[in-house]
């Protein structure tokens, strides 16, 4: 068998010291193969946005190890982890965080810029990402003209455009209304199926969830429950 | 990437136009300070530097009493007179000399009328000034004897009194005294104070004496030495001849002063050079004042762009990549209060030049220094906010509002 994707062997996460020290994670481990679709879930302060940080390589674990394609990252500096992120990871969030008064084509293009593409091969790329997500014919808008929606599938074309092994996504519908969110869900699973893009996303919603293929729920730092989704405890 | 960079830099800028100006004020006025005042130093030189190779040869002028500052001591000295300057043309080392009287008249032709220096001198004077005729021709050594009332006219005065017309064979009157003009000399410029060199009349030393003042005085001696002589050696020699003729005894001090024109000069420009200096460094600090602000501005623009921050490094900036961002911003930044700096420096000079009756001399090299300076200022005070900018940790920087 080869390799997991994503592997958290042991993992904890631990913030400040003595009295202060908060166990964010405590002990986790799973694995993530490629093309998976996997929803989490939990309470806030579960060790849900922690997981997540450390799966995209933002934040290391204070203990265990976390592999990335059998790269230990725990014991990457920051320039090696921006460029795991630039070459494999793109990132989804709830507030969209789009660059303001920069058009839809210059935020898809941010990422390839820092992989020292060429213009014309990086607007050519940041198009097609930008029709991916039917965006056709708004390159030009900024983020500010655009709906919550539409800045959403920006967002998503910008994590496409870097051609990402896997997407992170940050409760990608809190900030949307439920049919929105249907929407980015079926544009997210569409990438999932078609392009065969691993998908890693935090919920707190189960409609949302139900659109993964396989459920972990974190409680108090612990993964307390991982099965694929539709299956009954 | 570089590119880029620019753009976004200039975007920033932009955005923020009122801000960015007055953050690059003070490198702006302290580029400027710079340009101004070494283009007009760079000019006040040359002009020194030309007076200096017009006179050609070694110039003494000899004049009667101390030259010192304040009011003068005691008894004026005795004035000079024309026996003073034929003994001086006598001596070996002497190859010209003019003797000077000169008064300030009006001079009028027709209804035309100008007020101006007049000089009573001879024709060597035009030889030992190293100043040719533009037209027509010197005094003749009959019209010196005789006091002809004959006149050279300067470029300022033949332009007031003639304009465009043809001056030569034409009577102007001089204070009253009516003068054939027989010459009008080429256009000299402005002096080394900046005063107008062409404003000036010359008639025969003996028609001033005698028709405009009435005495016998002679005003200064202009001395042209042979090349072959020092200055020096000049000077010791003049000094000696004056003082047996004056009857000064041995241990009683001058009561007249020997001036090598050089000395004078390059007097001038040592003090231009000082007060460049003096500039220079008032320059140096509002370039550091003006840095400051540049500083000061980039981390609140850091701050401000924090979450721009966290988004750039989440889909893989490098630190060097945000730190190349910021430096370059703030470099584009004093670059741009460099350039404005410049050009607002040259203007100046330029005005400058015209007011002082001065070439414009702007120096590429100045110019090129200045715009170093400004990048280096920008890179300098923009390190600090850029490097705070890339150790960001991109969890926090995502989560600032």
């Amino acid at each position: 068998m080869a390799a997991p994707l994503i592997a958290f062997r042991n993992v904890s996460r631990v913030y400040g010291s003595g009295e202060a020290e908060v166990r964010a994670l405590a002990d986790v481990s799973f694995q993530i193969a490629a093309g998976e679709f996997v929803a989490i879930m939990g309470p806030s302060g579960s060790g849900k946005s922690t997981a997540m940080n450390i799966i995209g390589c933002l934040d290391r674990p204070t203990f265990g190890e976390y592999l990335f394609k059998g790269i230990a990252v725990q014991g990457l500096g920051q320039d090696a982890r921006a460029l795991l992120r630039r070459h494999a990871l793109g990132f989804v969030f709830q507030g969209f965080n789009l660059l303001p008064r920069q058009s839809a084509l210059e935020n898809v293009e941010l990422p390839l810029i820092y992989k020292g593409m060429p213009g014309p091969e990086r607007r050519a790329r940041a198009r097609e990402a930008l029709r991916k997500v039917g965006l056709e014919g708004r390159e030009g808008h900024d983020p500010s003209q655009l709906s919550g929606g539409q800045q959403q599938r920006v967002a998503i074309a910008r994590a496409l455009a870097g051609q990402p092994t896997v997407i992170l996504a940050d409760e990608p519908t809190g900030n949307l209304d439920s049919a929105r969110g249907q929407e980015i869900m079926q544009l997210l699973q569409a990438l999932n199926r078609q392009e065969g893009i691993t998908i890693v996303m935090v919920t707190h919603e189960d409609d949302i969830a139900r659109h993964a293929k396989r459920l972990m729920v974190f409680t108090d730092g612990r993964l307390t429950r991982d099965t694929a989704v539709g299956e009954r405890v | 990437m570089l590119w880029d960079a620019l753009r976004l830099a200039f975007v920033a800028i932009i955005r923020n136009k009122l801000r960015s100006f007055l953050t690059v004020l003070g490198v702006v006025i302290g580029v400027a300070a710079v340009i101004a005042m070494v283009t007009v130093g760079e000019g006040s030189s040359a002009q020194v530097q030309a007076s200096v190779e017009r006179l050609g040869t070694n110039v003494l002028v000899v004049r009667p009493g101390r030259v010192r500052m304040g009011p003068p001591l005691g008894e004026p000295a005795p004035r000079f007179d024309l026996k003073d300057a034929a003994a001086l043309a006598e001596l070996p080392i002497v190859a010209h000399v003019a003797p000077q009287s000169n008064g300030s008249y009006p001079v009028v032709e027709g209804n035309a009328n100008t007020s101006t220096q007049v000089s009573g001198t001879t024709a060597e004077y035009l030889i030992v000034q190293n100043w040719p005729l533009g037209m027509g021709r010197n005094f003749e050594r009959s019209e010196e004897i005789s006091g002809a009332s004959v006149c050279i006219l300067g470029q300022t005065v033949r332009a007031t009194l003639f304009g465009a017309g043809d001056p030569i064979g034409a009577t102007v009157r001089v204070r009253g005294l009516s003068c054939e003009v027989i010459g009008v000399l080429t256009a000299r410029g402005a002096g080394s104070f900046g005063q107008d060199q062409d404003d000036l009349v010359l008639i025969p030393i003996k028609t001033m004496q005698r028709r405009l003042k009435g005495d016998n005085e002679v005003g200064s001696i202009s001395v042209a030495l042979l090349k072959s002589v020092e200055s020096a050696t000049g000077i010791r020699t003049v000094q000696a001849l004056m003082r047996d003729r004056r009857q000064i005894e041995i241990g009683e001090g001058d009561n007249f002063s020997v001036t090598d024109m050089r000395d004078f000069n390059t007097l001038l420009s040592g003090v231009n050079s000082v007060m460049a200096g003096l500039l220079s460094a008032v320059a140096a600090v509002s370039l550091l004042v003006g840095g400051i602000g540049i500083m000061n501005i980039m981390l609140v623009s850091v701050t401000e762009r924090t979450r721009e921050i966290g988004i750039r490094l989440a889909v893989g900036a490098s630190e060097g990549q945000v730190l190349a961002q910021f430096l370059i911003e703030a470099v584009v930044l004093s670059v741009l209060g460099g350039v404005i700096g410049i050009a607002l420096g040259l203007a100046l000079a330029w005005g400058g030049s015209i007011f002082l009756a001065i070439p414009f001399a702007p120096s590429a090299l100045v110019v090129a220094m200045a715009f170093g300076f400004s990048a280096l200022v920008g890179v300098v005070f923009g390190y600090f906010p850029a490097r705070r900018a890339a150790r960001m940790d991109p969890i926090e920087a995502l989560r600032h509002q």
